[in-house]
């Protein structure tokens, strides 16, 4: 995995509370195997007309936002199913950066794995920035994962927390599962020391 | 020795290394369900990797999510139309198959959605650590086991070493005193926690419920509670294992027999929490005071008393929930202070992880037995497992769904979520015994109002939501 340190973008805001997964991406487009092509499926139902066509007057869709990285959402991000095409499909879509007062858990996991940050700001800052984002499409914010810190336009930095495992794994690229598999002898041991009562295989 | 939660006990029992500043806790992984949907790019991680799958046999998978419900073939098989989920399918055969997982294969007579089957099997146990690559695995929770939902790159990393990263989370009790009312259910009692905590109210919390009024429930009904603590944002739900809890088990094709079950319940008893053991945060409800409950809105939070009115957004104070209930009123095609008693559904939908195991089926059909559906009302009844319908047969509750007019399926998570082509259209209404009314949850365009399977019951023999204490059985 590539680390992440330190990246600038515009925003584009979703000013909606309680934006569930179902929403980031709809069931119907779970039926695949792969992480391809999932981007096109950010926000479907919200984004498309019913004979697909884009829907002018839904941020993403205007010219005005392409190529923003930084998603400013309402309260509560990310609730409802765990599937992880959420992440993908925000990725996939280009966004980098996710703020809202905060997520949920499965959803900021998810993230975090994947390199999509999810910032938690507190609600003067969520309202301040989804302001900026209507108001000048070309305003930039930049995130610092290193600092903890989103810099706002006028220069203000606002810290978020990270966990900071998550974080160590983002700066250096390493990933959690090659971490797990280091512990093998670790894991081993508590094996021999819990002997299944459950076997599928039985 | 100080005193522990439920919660505690059964995390600090699978710690294969405990949490520093630095590191989240590595929690040992007791049992891995697996399905067709969240799976595939963990299994492909793992061959780019050259990686084996650690304990086969703490896995299981199953097929339900993107699998149809329709009536099987001459050859008695389920026919798989859509080409994109015969294809996922395939590919979880293939996986399974090459790392040597046990696969409950559609249309097979231990197939069905993967929170129904772990129970009925009895590999749902309590104090053991539980996980699946779907947000309603807090199901289990019911057991006494800690029982999450998990992301697809913590599929690969179980499948992998069987351990979890994990930050341990706060713990919420919420403690439901009383006696339940006839013709209130769990989940009645679900849906008003939820309603009062909020979609979110649970995020970075493991609930733990408790009180008089849970400890009087079936198992099934635990699990239906247990199921929806995801949709108050708690990954996990947990209920203390008892004598209910036991029974259950007892007989089951995985329960431990003869000295190993002896040992085991001696085991389970020492789990529930101990006197003067403290949770982060209280929550309290009475069920005397509850009645039947029903969702008018967009997330699972938005529940009232079926008795209510929708509310009105110009009632709220706070902006950004008055536009909330704005724009879920919009979607729902509600008015404020409209009642919802008496409104016209198209479609009734009972089944789902929440309820359709036989319990569900049975209650369900004690209202429905000599009436029919009413007239333009789609009624479509999906058991939660081929146990759960072979079961259901057996009883003749199959023949007193037919003979109503409503739709005998095939086992599967089916329009709970929509990915197999049993979908509400666009502006059609339905209740349903599921868990979740995000938009388009049941199809695009679709409308729920989620309630018990007596409201659903009630409501498809009245072809308008109805209040299942104003029918006579
Ligand atoms: S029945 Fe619905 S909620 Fe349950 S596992 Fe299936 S899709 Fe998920």
């Amino acid at each position: 995995m590539e680390p992440i340190k330190r990246f600038g973008g515009s925003m584009v805001a979703l000013p909606i509370n309680d934006i569930d997964t179902d929403q980031i991406i709809p069931a119907r487009y779970l039926k695949v195997t792969d992480k391809a092509g999932l981007g096109a499926a950010a926000f479907s139902d919200w984004r498309y007309n019913a004979d697909g066509t884009p829907k002018a007057d839904f941020p993403l869709n205007q010219p005005q936002y392409q190529g923003a990285k930084v998603l400013i959402a309402g309260h509560n991000f990310g609730c409802g199913s765990s599937r992880e095409h959420a992440p993908w499909a925000l990725m996939g879509a280009g966004i980098r950066a996710v703020v809202s007062t905060y997520f949920a858990d499965i959803f900021k996991g998810n993230s975090l794995k994947n390199g999509l940050l999810p910032i938690i700001v507190d609600e003067p800052t969520q309202q301040q920035l989804i302001s900026l984002a209507q108001e000048d499409p070309t305003a930039e914010v930049v995130v610092d994962l290193e600092a903890q810190t989103l810099t706002l336009p006028d220069g203000r930095a606002v810290t978020f927390p990270v966990d900071p495992f998550s974080r160590y794994c983002l700066l250096n690229g390493v990933d959690q599962l090659g971490f797990l598999l280091g512990l093998d002898d670790e894991a081993k041991a508590y094996e021999s020391a819990h002997p299944a009562r459950v076997l599928t295989t039985a | 020795m100080s005193a522990k939660t439920l919660f505690e006990k059964v995390w600090n029992a699978h710690l294969v290394r405990p949490q520093t500043p630095d590191t989240p806790a590595v929690l040992y992984i007791d049992l891995h369900l697996v399905h067709e949907v969240t799976s595939p790019q963990a299994f492909t991680q793992l061959r780019e990797r050259g990686l084996k799958v650690r304990r086969p046999d703490k896995t299981l998978g199953t097929m339900d999510h993107s699998t149809p419900t329709t009536p099987r073939g001459a050859d008695g098989l389920i026919p798989v139309t859509d080409v994109q989920a015969a294809a996922q399918l395939d590919v979880m055969t293939k996986n399974c198959t090459d790392f040597g997982i046990p696969l409950y294969q559609l249309g097979t007579q231990n197939q069905g959605i993967v929170h129904v089957i772990g129970p009925e099997q009895g590999l749902t146990q309590p104090g053991m650590t539980i996980v699946c690559g779907d947000s309603h695995t807090s199901t289990h929770g019911a057991f006494g086991a800690l029982a999450f939902g998990i992301g697809t790159s913590e599929v690969a990393h179980v499948l992998a070493t069987q351990t979890l990263l994990q930050n341990q989370p706060k713990t919420m009790e919420i403690r439901v005193n009383g006696t339940l009312h006839a013709g209130v259910t769990a989940k009645d009692i679900i849906l008003a926690i939820i309603a009062k905590i909020g979609v979110g109210g649970g995020t970075g919390y493991v609930l733990e419920y408790t009180g008089s009024a849970i400890r009087a429930l079936s198992m099934e009904g635990r699990m239906t509670i247990c199921n929806m603590s995801i949709e108050g944002g708690a990954r996990a739900g947990m209920i203390a294992p008892d004598e209910t809890t036991f029974q259950y088990v007892a007989g089951k094709p995985y329960a431990p027999k003869g000295a190993d079950w002896d040992a085991a319940v001696a085991h389970w008893r020492t789990l529930p929490t101990d006197e003067g053991a403290t949770y982060d945060t209280l929550v309290e409800l009475n069920a005397d005071d509850l009645v039947p409950m029903i969702t008018y809105g967009t997330n699972p939070g938005m529940g009232m008393r079926i008795t209510d009115r929708v509310p009105d957004p110009a009632s709220l104070s706070d902006y950004s929930a008055k536009v909330a209930l704005d724009k879920a009123l919009t979607y729902m095609g509600l008015q404020p202070n409209e009642p919802l008693l008496g409104k016209k559904v198209d479609v009734v939908f009972i089944g789902s992880c929440t309820n359709s195991r036989i319990g569900d089926l049975r209650e369900a059909a004690k209202f429905i037995q000599g009436r029919k559906v009413a007239d333009g009302v789609r009624v479509m009844v999906v058991p939660g497992s081929q146990r759960v319908k072979a079961q259901a047969e057996a009883e003749g509750l199959d023949r007193i769904f037919r003979e109503a007019g409503a739709e005998w399926r095939e086992a599967g998570c089916s329009m709970c979520i929509a990915m197999n082509g049993d979908q509400l259209a666009p502006g059609q209404y339905a209740v349903s015994t599921s868990n979740r009314n995000f938009e388009g949850r049941q199809g695009k365009g679709g409308r729920t109002f989620l309630a018990s399977p007596l409201t659903a019951a009630a409501t498809a023999v009245a072809g308008v939501v109805t209040d299942p204490r104003t029918v006579t059985v």
